[in-house]
């Protein structure tokens, strides 16, 4: 059973304070949605917690072990594995490569090959195109591979950040479903979103971000309250 | 016997291939250590410089040849990994403008040493004189040291080809030189690559120490510090953040010095320089990119 807390969390780029005060949890088996505009500190979070970004308040546990202040590979190596905005694939490295990236970030010693089987099942189309050079495959297809890519270090956290930005509504689809696949396989997975229909519709829970501050807290059955959905975002 | 055409030896062809060989090397061992570190290196030649002065001081002792070369690698690595530690990762996060100036520093510091230590006449490197002895090969003469560097200078790129390519610590350094902060963010563990890429391109400057050495026995507080300057033209000149094209920028230049050194009268040959350096800028002119950077790889999004 694993547990990221995060408590109080304050994110400030120099006087710009881009996270005021903001609590949430997200256990195994869940999904946690942060919805909310353009700016409201969804991504600084996902960064503070992934040691990227100054947290100067609160406090972000793993487990009941605190991650403020470690290095990013230092928190990836403690089994919280993020896909960043914008999928980051390394566009000049064959997809394989990209993939075998993500094992940087496992701490098992068992066969790493069992861990990209795992992951080419889920996404296929990774595996079809695993020769390929990653910056060919179209925006779908690398957001497949950064989800796999991911997964790859056998986390018990996944973060995604706007996995469906971009994307055609048959390959949101697709990035959704492999979601649901992977909070029954026991994860915990924080997922920010713009979809915010969506997003609730999918979570667990959804916590409304804005101007770094969290506003309302929904569940599944306000996703088809549509003026609760506007409000949030609008108040 | 010459080629009729360009009135060029086979000698001097010979010489060009292993000096091309040997820049190539300096070449990668900067273009790693920017690559992870997003620094230019001038105090590269210094590390030569020390691994020199390394093997001077072996043959001055009358160590056995291996001995010398080992003290000069000790040298190398130790004096790299000194200058990870107490000058790149503490400088790390600052911009590349303070980096840059504090490997100049570090440059004369270095050269400010040897000469309080070994005087500016500086000392001779013997220990593998023989290797400047000529091999007839169909009639033709050429220079051992040309052959072992241009095989010694193979071997090198050829595994660190192997190294980058097939392990998986290889693939965490061409992570990082494309994107670092996502690299670490999977995972990759940015002293262990930084700390990597600085030793090996340390070892590399031990090899070139040793090759060069041979040539140019007489080591001083500036050896290596005009091929340096050199090489650094001829890694803008392929494209600083590729390691092949950066590498066959190297050679390209040390081949071209090396071919215009030997082609040109005795007389001539000290504006040298100053045509190399003329041609890369006419090169960067057309070429901004470098010479071998691949055209306009677009990301799709």
């Amino acid at each position: 059973m694993t547990e990221l807390i995060v408590e109080g969390l304050h994110v400030r780029y120099g006087a710009v304070r881009a996270v005021r005060d903001v609590s949430f949890e997200v256990k195994s088996g869940e999904i946690v949605g942060l919805i909310g505009p353009n700016g409201a500190g969804k991504s600084s979070t996902l960064h503070a917690i992934m040691g990227a970004a100054p947290i100067s308040g609160g406090d972000i546990r793993l487990n009941g072990e605190s991650l403020a202040g470690r290095r990013s590979e230092d928190v990836a190596r403690r089994g919280i594995a993020l896909v960043p905005e914008g999928r980051r694939i390394f566009a000049e490295l064959s997809v394989e490569e990209n993939l075998r990236l993500g094992l940087a970030g496992r701490r098992s010693h068992g066969n790493p090959e069992a861990a990209l089987q795992r992951a080419y099942a889920l996404f296929p189309i990774v595996e079809e195109f695993r020769r390929r050079q990653a910056g060919a495959l179209s925006g779908g297809q690398q957001q497949q591979l950064a989800i796999a890519r991911a997964l790859v270090a056998e986390p018990d956290v996944l973060l995604l950040d706007e996995p469906s930005l971009g994307l055609a509504p048959r390959i949101v689809d697709v990035v959704f479903e492999a979601l649901t696949a992977i909070r029954d396989s026991g994860l915990a997975v924080l997922l920010v979103e713009q979809r915010a229909q969506r997003t609730v519709a999918l979570a667990d829970r959804c916590h409304v971000l804005a101007n770094g501050e969290l506003r309302l807290t929904l569940d599944r059955s306000d996703a088809a309250d549509t003026d609760k959905l506007v409000a949030a975002y609008f108040t | 016997m010459t080629l009729a055409v360009l009135n060029v030896s086979w000698q001097t062809l010979a010489d060009a291939t292993s000096l091309g060989g040997i820049y190539a090397l300096m070449a990668v061992g900067i273009g790693l250590v920017f690559g992870v570190l997003r620094l230019v290196n001038f105090a590269y030649g210094q590390l030569i410089m020390a691994g020199a002065f390394a093997l001077a001081l072996g043959a001055q002792w009358n160590w056995p040849v291996w001995a010398a070369i080992l003290l000069c690698f000790a040298t190398v690595l130790v004096l790299s990994t000194l200058m990870d530690r107490l000058v790149f990762r503490p400088l790390r996060t600052q911009s590349p403008a303070v980096m840059l100036v504090a490997t100049f520093a570090v440059s004369f510091l270095l050269q400010s040493i040897a000469l309080l230590w070994f005087g500016s006449l500086g000392k001779i490197a013997t220990s593998l004189a023989p290797l400047n002895r000529v091999w007839v090969i169909a009639g033709v003469d050429i220079r051992k040291i040309s052959i072992v560097s241009i095989v010694v200078a193979a071997v090198c790129l050829l595994l660190l080809q192997l190294l980058l390519e097939r392990t998986s610590v290889g693939l965490h350094m061409r992570a990082a030189a494309l994107d670092f902060r996502t690299a670490r963010m999977l995972g990759v563990r940015a002293n262990r690559v930084i700390g990597g890429a600085v030793l090996i391109s340390g070892a590399l400057a031990a090899v070139v120490a040793v090759m060069l050495t041979v040539q140019a026995p007489l080591v001083t507080p500036t050896f290596a510090l005009s091929d340096t300057i050199i090489v650094l033209a001829g890694v803008v000149l392929g494209g600083l953040n590729r390691p092949v094209p950066a590498t066959l920028g190297g050679f390209t230049i040390g081949f071209a010095s090396g071919l215009l050194g030997g082609a040109l009268p005795t007389a001539q040959s000290q504006y040298l320089p100053s045509f190399l350096f003329g041609a890369v800028i006419l090169v960067l002119l057309v070429r901004p990119n470098g010479l071998f950077a691949r055209g306009g790889s677009m990301e799709r999004v």
